[in-house]
């Protein structure tokens, strides 16, 4: 996936100006900055959800502005506190959602294959508005990644959550990656970045200020952690 | 005491929002301009508009002349009746009222005297009812004079003879057609079922169904699972159409329960009375019905579209319900016009705006068709179908652009600019 040059406005207000990054097919790219800086509006972007100011977004060769239909084939995009139709049940949620990419045998495997990622044993069967925010949040996942894209984006994936369901989501986007999904993930936890990332791009007020390696940034800076590179920078 | 003071103001502060005081100040306004525009037609309190055909010429006779002469506008007096049922429609009037030839002897001779009264229906709304109540005060004003007349005479007449001398048969004339025999409070009474009955139900459609289709977009956004569903591999469009068709098919079940519901109550009601509307042309027919269906399918489109539309600037659940608010409005305009009143009786501007509420056109259907009044039905289609492609497309539009996920926040800031410059 490339990005060059984005802007994105809202009205006079510039919300993403000039950004470049590159994702890698297999890594794991993350997006950092506090709140505000910008990292959803490119992830809506990029998502084909938000029409481009100016600049060119491509992912595996297909351009996001001209042919977001077949963008919308091949990624998955994960908003930022999303929820789920309250009054289905997770099994049903996933359902609906297995019918817009497959049919018969391959709809139904995925939707096998999204069950057993949300782990929820029984539960898969009880009403979403049951679900407590971590299983919500497993539901979800599992419904960007059980259609196998090429590109996942996820805005804030792990945001909310207690240490243990963190966790537990930072592990199966690990596994989502080793097994050769690109994915693309914005947070504003830089501790968790740091050993989740492959590669990160620190945002801030809508620009890139820094790029590269986790190891690479904090040794650029002599620092221990990627936060410290951010106050290095910014300050 | 103080706390409480506080928590009130806050909760005036909430409650006493523009948006909670547009409609209640909208209603007022419709309401007083119906007034004026009522003012013209409800003369309960002056005299009534008649005219009067005299085929008896007796003594008698003269009395009920004068009688009518000295309490009402005569807008016409003579020998025809034709030209006098033409004149009172010309006028606008309350009624014809005729003196049956043999009306003096008749009494002379201890019989009741016969007149026969054509009522002139202008329309079919509440307030075109009470204007027909001042017609009988003079009808008893006609049966007083006449029983004086008769004492003073001193001619012995039968008791029941002297204290009501006249008799008078009703004959009623709605728009242009003719019911004889039938007395128009009856008439009335049958139309008044679907007069009123079916704007009140068309707005309980429309605000029902617009308010899941609004609360599901306030939903949707509040939840994200509207930007997840804009991500799918589905176009704009069927999302659009999904939306429309799964809400539409909810109201045209309720509205068939409606019709269903209506058709057997009408039924019911026509064969309890002694009159058989159908008699006179004024029942529905197959292709009535049909025309009733497209019509409220082309209204139930056009107020989801327009729901659509108002969903997409709901920011959240609670915003959304606000949000109903114009569609509510949109929709209880007409019911209120439409059952107080008739549209043909309205002013021409009330006209133009009622025209423009698509809900307007199947609340005033079922009356139109009766009275085979085909303009409007054929325009009222023609611009519901014209109304609702054109709200189907604005909202296709919407779908396709940033408005949905961002409001309008921004582009009010940029209005805002653009007009400072
Ligand atoms: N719908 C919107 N209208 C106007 N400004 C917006 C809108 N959404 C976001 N912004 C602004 O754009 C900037 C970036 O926001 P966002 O992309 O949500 O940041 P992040 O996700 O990094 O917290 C912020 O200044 C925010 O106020
Ligand atoms: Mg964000």
């Amino acid at each position: 996936m490339e990005v060059e040059d984005l802007f994105k406005n809202y009205g006079d207000r510039v919300a993403v100006g000039g950004l470049n990054i590159q994702v890698k097919e297999g890594e794991i790219f993350g997006l950092i900055g506090p709140n505000g800086a910008g990292k959803t509006t490119a992830l809506r972007v990029i998502s084909t959800l938000l029409q481009i100011t100016s600049g060119r977004v491509r992912v595996f060769g297909l351009d996001v502005d001209s042919e977001p239909d077949e963008v919308r084939k091949i990624i998955s995009y994960l908003p930022e506190d999303a929820g789920a139709y309250k009054n289905l049940t997770g099994r049903k949620y996933l359902d609906f959602m297995s019918s817009f990419f497959a049919s018969g045998k391959e709809r139904e495997s995925m939707l096998k294959k999204g069950i057993e990622i949300t782990d929820l044993a029984d539960r898969i069967d009880s009403k979403v508005e049951t679900y407590s925010k971590g299983m919500t949040r497993r539901l979800l996942i599992a419904r960007a990644v059980m259609t196998s894209p090429r590109l996942a984006i996820l805005d804030e994936p792990t945001s909310g959550l207690d240490v243990i369901n963190a966790k537990e989501i930072r592990d199966l986007v690990k596994k989502m990656s080793s097994e050769g999904m690109s994915i693309l993930l914005s947070s504003h936890n830089m501790f968790e970045v740091e050993f989740l990332c492959d590669r990160v791009a620190l945002i801030n007020e809508g620009v890139i200020i820094e790029k590269g390696t986790p190891d690479e940034l904090k040794s650029k800076y002599g620092v221990k952690n990627i936060e410290e590179v951010f106050t290095e920078v910014v300050g | 005491m103080s706390d409480i003071g506080g928590i009130i103001k806050k909760e005036l502060r909430e409650l006493l929002t523009l948006q909670s005081i547009i409609p209640i100040m909208v209603m007022a306004l419709v309401f007083g301009s119906l007034g004026t525009s009522f003012s013209g037609m409800d003369q309960a309190s002056q005299p009534p508009i008649v005219g009067l055909v005299d085929l008896d010429g007796g003594e008698y006779a003269d009395i009920v002349t004068s009688t009518v002469l000295n309490n009402s506008d005569v807008i016409y007096q003579g020998i025809s009746i034709e030209e006098g049922k033409q004149a009172v429609r010309d006028n606008n009037a309350g009624a014809l009222l005729v003196i049956v030839d043999g009306f003096s002897s008749d009494i002379t001779d201890n019989r009741s005297g016969q007149m026969e009264i054509y009522w002139y229906m202008k329309g079919t709304g509440i307030m075109e009812t009470i204007s027909l109540a001042n017609v009988n005060v003079l009808m008893a004003e006609i049966n007083t004079n006449l029983s004086r007349a008769i004492i003073a005479d001193g001619s012995g007449l039968d008791a029941n003879i002297t204290l009501s001398p006249m008799v008078a048969s009703d004959n009623t004339m709605v728009k242009d057609k003719e019911m004889d025999g039938v007395n128009p409070m009856v008439v009335s009474a049958v139309i008044d079922q679907q007069n009123i009955m079916m704007p009140i139900l068309i707005m309980l459609v429309i605000v029902l169904i617009g308010g899941i289709v609004i609360s599901s977009m306030g939903m949707e956004k509040e939840n994200k699972t509207l930007e997840t569903l804009l991500t799918l591999p589905i176009s704009r469009t069927s999302i659009v159409a999904g939306k429309l068709i799964g809400a539409a098919v909810v109201g045209l079940i309720f509205g068939g329960i409606y019709m269903i519901g209506l058709g057997v109550y009408l039924q019911s009601f026509s064969a309890s009375t002694s009159i058989d509307l159908s008699q006179y042309g004024l029942t529905l027919d197959a292709l009535d019905y049909v025309v009733i269906g497209v019509m409220m399918f082309l209204t139930i489109l056009s107020a989801l579209a327009i729901c659509m539309i108002l969903g997409a600037f709901a920011k959240n659940y609670k915003s959304a319900q606000s949000l109903t608010l114009p569609v509510t409005l949109l929709a209880m305009i007409p019911m209120f016009v439409i059952m107080l009143s008739d549209f043909s009786n309205l002013s021409i501007e009330f006209q133009v705006l009622l025209f423009a509420i698509p809900f307007t056109h199947p609340m005033m259907a079922i009356e139109n068709l009766m009275f085979d009044n085909w303009t409007l039905v054929i325009g009222g289609l023609a611009y519901n179908l014209a109304f609702s492609l054109a709200t189907i497309y604005v909202a296709v539009r919407i779908f396709k652009s940033d408005v949905l996920l961002t409001g309008l926040g921004w582009t009010r800031e940029k209005l805002r600019k653009r007009m400072r410059r």
